[in-house]
């Protein structure tokens, strides 16, 4: 599962399963998810809320809640990051690998100035003194384009803009130039416009950095502008994986082709907008077998009772260049496609 | 070639519906703690009021031959007597009635009073509302305890002057709270649902507005009640509440601490009554708080 | 800040007029109170009482000097010992009351503090629960409960302290009375931080903290601390106010001349005016602690800056 790139994977994800204790019993929220992560590549994870996509970051960081276990492995420098010791793991995290979170106004801590978060993890990873970790910050906060940094560092959080915010944790965890940024809905809780701005402040500084991107979004738009390959959750286990450009033209799970036909498209004629039916699954109850059963239109015995294995296939678009998708479902992929056909001619 | 519609699809998966209060009675026996103290206070309850008319000595009755006598089983005196020959275990129980009979009313009074104070002042709103709680602030600044010394050194011991003394301090809480839930079940999406599409107001009070407030309001009161009997006991003990010939757990803790070194029996047994119930109650309180409270801790 | 602080205090002059108000009210229509004028006193004390409170003018004039006097710093005379003003008698009381209510809730809340980020760093173990269980005994046992099983256990079965009784220099007198009080207060102060701290802890902000390597001991004391003290510094206030009723009980309990058996004994004896003047007296160091605690409260949160 590994992209052209002759080097190493910087990250990789094996069978990472994760579960939550809870008095009505286990919650499994991540169901086997397994990828490769290129130096300096952005992956995308896509999926519905529920789909286990914030709680395959947050294992990675060993960030799960108290009643919260993974299992599995996450390799990075052939350490595995599920096993490591807190100190050791503390030492990788915000260095080498470094998080940002969806709402930055409860993510940053309204107590402490911004000159104070952004420092700390300077004089804590780098050994820096406070002056020095004052000007990098300083510099960070210019490559984030905030206007009047300096005037504005001493500040608090709640003083800036949402926007503003976003900037000052995308600068803050960018800080000692981490290999590996996952990215947890950075941008849904900010408007549209600012959306844009944030996403392409963060293209720009991984070009720079060469830092390797996990983006979590449930936003096919967002993956589409800034991911290089994409990874479909649902339930808790990958439905497809491949790249961009693969998944948005030759997808081939109807789960990806629900998501894809769901957006709203401008061209063409205004009819009703094309949901996928159902809703996504109790992660307490999940059902033997795929767990898209209950909303799939070709669904069959086989997918009730067999979990489909994610299995690769080969699409290659100029011979020279082969490259690998990956795809989880019973059906073939001619089936797929064929039945997105008929239900366009019946409209 | 498969073409199953799945019959599920627009149907999802729910686990049963439960009401409520079905719900809450779950959550409540399910905690032990509040469970057990439920049927202990139960049993307290019931011992203070029969327990005297089965007992041989009435709390004023001296036992000559034995004064001032630790535990025996002679003579039933199962607590032993103070140094004027009463039997301890009748004190302590007719004790516990008026304990518990002032726990009561007091409660009774407060949640009263606290209720519809707290109803008004979020119902009605702007000024009258900022006034009211204004007023409620005024009080929970001042220390209790010296307005009772207060209303007790001007005012005299009368049983009922006791009662209303007790409740005037313990009413905030229950304000406080029933004014929040108020404000905030009137600016609920239903309420003003309701009001769009007609419903009458008074059907809006009995259909939403109580019920919602139900829960808090049993809540609270659970939680009063074991502050006013420790505020009854407290008065008692200074020698500020309930006046002889009526005696209650404070007044005994009173007499027993005195004479602690020779008769320890003498507060230990009014003293453990007291614990216990409060501690009851404290659990009690706490397991109506866990099973009404839609926010599981 | 300084408009904040200023607006504070002007909101605590409702709470204490209101206080004055009806206290002064109540005395004035009490049947053989200090200003029925046709009840027999000593000559002595009725000069003494015409003198301070100007019986012989219409009422709202009386209440006028009153408060004047009151704001001149004096709170009257005693209407059951002649020689005595208020003033004089509270201040033989006042600094034992301030030793041991000041001291004890220094300890209480320094260990509070302490041991509820300890259990709270713990939750759900062992020690946590061991905890927790004491803590409850602090808070449920009731304070003339919990006395003499000091007094039992201490000064009775172990005759290591003295039972009661004070003296302004033997330390020994002052163990009790200070273990009590600390006790009690240390229940509510620990059981807050702990519940604040296990909240703050699952807040984002703590696990963005966390996210960027820090390690534990810099998490819990730069990140969440603060915000983890906030509920406890608002519970002083309260707390403060309800340990006056613990500190009145372990004086009678504990024999102590403080305030508070000042108050129980003026009371027993009808001494109407020296409850007067000491209601008023703890009325406004009550008021005057809760407006410091809100006060330190808003210096240690950003948000609230006026």
């Amino acid at each position: 599962m590994t992209t052209p790139s002759p080097q190493a994977p910087v990250l990789q994800v094996k069978d990472l399963q994760v579960q939550f204790a809870t008095n009505d019993g286990p919650v499994f929220a991540v169901n086997g998810v397994s990828f490769d992560l290129a130096r300096g590549q952005t992956l995308g994870i896509v999926g519905e809320s529920g789909s286990g996509k914030s709680q395959t970051a947050l294992a990675m960081m060993g960030l799960l809640a108290r009643q919260g276990q993974a299992s599995g492995q996450v390799l990075y420098q052939g350490q595995n990051l599920l096993t490591l010791a807190p100190d050791a793991l503390n030492t990788l995290r915000g260095a080498h690998i470094a998080m940002v979170f969806q709402d930055p106004m409860t993510a940053l801590n309204p107590y402490l100035t911004v000159e104070r978060q952004m420092t700390e993890v300077l004089q804590w990873h780098k050994g820096l003194d406070r002056k020095a970790a004052r000007q990098r910050a300083l510099a960070m906060l210019d490559a984030v384009k905030i206007p009047d940094a300096a005037g504005r560092i001493s500040r608090y959080p709640h003083e800036f803009s949402g926007g503003m915010r976003q900037r000052v944790m995308l600068a803050m965890s960018l800080l000692c130039e981490p290999e590996i940024l996952l990215a947890d809905e950075p941008t849904t809780a900010l408007d549209v416009t600012v959306q844009a701005q944030i996403l392409a402040l963060l293209r720009e500084l991984q070009r720079d950095l060469g830092t390797a991107v996990v983006l979590i979004t449930h936003d096919l738009g967002v993956v589409a502008g800034v991911c290089d390959q994409v990874l479909v959750m649902y339930g808790g286990r990958v439905m497809e994986q491949g790249s961009v450009e693969h998944i948005f033209a030759r997808a081939a799970h109807p789960y990806t082709r629900g998501l894809l036909q769901a957006i709203p498209r401008m061209d063409g004629e205004a009819s009703s907008l094309r949901a996928i039916p159902g809703t996504p699954p109790l992660m307490a109850q999940l059902p033997s077998g795929c767990p898209f059963v209950p909303r799939c239109a070709l669904a069959d015995a086989q997918c009730s009772q067999e979990v489909p294995v994610l299995q690769a296939i080969a699409a290659s678009q100029a011979a020279d260049e082969p490259f690998v998708a990956h795809r989880a479902c019973h059906r073939t992929e001619a089936q797929v496609l064929h039945h997105e056909v008929l239900e366009a001619g019946h409209g | 070639m498969p073409t199953l519609i799945p019959k599920s699809a627009t149907e999802s998966a729910e686990p049963a519906q439960r009401s409520p209060w079905l719900d809450a009675r779950i959550r409540f026996v399910r905690n032990r703690a509040a469970l057990a103290s439920l049927l202990i206070l139960v049993c307290i309850v019931f011992a203070c009021v029969l327990g005297p008319l089965l007992l041989p000595y009435s709390y004023e009755d001296t036992d000559w031959n034995q004064m001032g006598i630790a535990p025996t089983l002679t003579g039933w005196h199962l607590f032993g007597t103070d140094e004027l020959g009463r039997d301890l275990l009748v004190r302590t129980l007719v004790g516990g009635r008026i304990s518990l009979t002032v726990g009561l009313l007091a409660t009774l009074v407060s949640v009263s009073l606290g209720v519809a104070w707290g109803a008004v002042a979020g119902f009605v709103g702007g000024r009258v509302d900022a006034l009211m709680m204004r007023i409620v602030d005024i009080l929970y600044a001042i220390p209790y305890l010296l307005i009772a010394i207060m209303m007790v050194t001007i005012l005299g011991r009368d049983f009922y002057l006791v009662v209303l003394t007790i409740s005037a301090f313990s009413w905030m809480d229950m304000a406080r709270v029933v004014r929040g839930q108020t404000l905030s079940i009137r600016s609920k999406e239903y309420v003003e649902a309701a009001r769009a599409i007609g419903v009458p107001t008074w059907r809006i009070i009995f259909s939403h507005v109580v019920p919602n407030l139900l829960g808090i309001v049993v809540i609270y009161t659970s939680i009063t009640v074991p502050g006013v009997i420790l505020t009854e006991s407290v008065l008692s003990f200074l020698g500020l509440g309930v006046q002889e010939p009526m005696t209650s757990w404070g007044v005994l803790i009173h007499d027993g601490a005195n004479v602690m070194a020779s008769s320890p029996w003498m507060i230990w047994f009014p003293g453990a009554a007291l614990t216990i119930t409060l501690y009851c109650a404290n659990f009690i309180g706490d397991g109506m708080r866990d099973a009404l409270d839609p926010k599981e801790r | 800040m300084w408009k904040y602080t200023l607006r504070r205090v002007l909101a605590t002059v409702p709470a204490l007029l209101a206080v004055i108000t009806i206290c002064y009210l109540m005395l004035h229509a009490t049947p053989g109170g200090p200003f029925d004028t046709e009840r027999k006193v000593s000559a002595a004390v009725l000069a003494n009482l015409q003198a301070k409170y100007h019986l012989e003018l219409p009422l709202w004039q009386q209440y006028l000097y009153y408060l004047n006097s009151l704001l001149h710093g004096d709170l009257g005379a005693s209407f059951r010992y002649a020689d005595w003003s208020v003033n004089d008698l509270v201040a033989k009381a006042l600094p034992v009351s301030l030793t041991i209510g000041g001291l004890s809730m220094l300890i209480a809340v320094a260990l509070g503090v302490s041991l509820g980020i300890w259990a709270a760093l713990r939750q759900n173990s062992a020690a946590d629960y061991l905890l927790m269980l004491l803590g409850s005994v602090g808070s449920a046992v009731p304070s003339f409960v919990l006395g003499p099983v000091l007094v039992m256990v201490f000064a009775i079965w172990l005759p290591w302290l003295p039972s009661g009784g004070w003296s302004d220099h033997e330390v020994r007198f002052w163990v009790l009375p200070i273990a009590l009080l600390t006790l009690i207060n240390l229940s509510t102060v620990g059981r807050v931080m702990r519940g604040s701290l296990i909240e703050v802890m699952s807040s984002n902000f703590i696990r963005t903290a966390r996210a960027k390597g820090l390690p534990m001991r810099i998490v819990v004391l730069r990140h969440a601390i603060r915000p983890a003290l906030l509920p406890v510094v608002s519970v002083l206030g309260p707390l403060a106010i309800s340990s006056i009723t613990s500190a009145v009980v372990t004086e009678t309990l504990f024999s102590i001349p403080g305030l508070g058996k000042l108050i129980v004994n003026g009371a027993s004896n009808r001494d109407y005016t020296l409850v007067l003047g000491l209601v008023i007296l703890v009325t406004l160091v009550a008021v005057l602690l809760n407006l410091l605690v809100d006060l330190a409260y808003a210096y240690l949160d950003p948000k609230i800056r006026y």
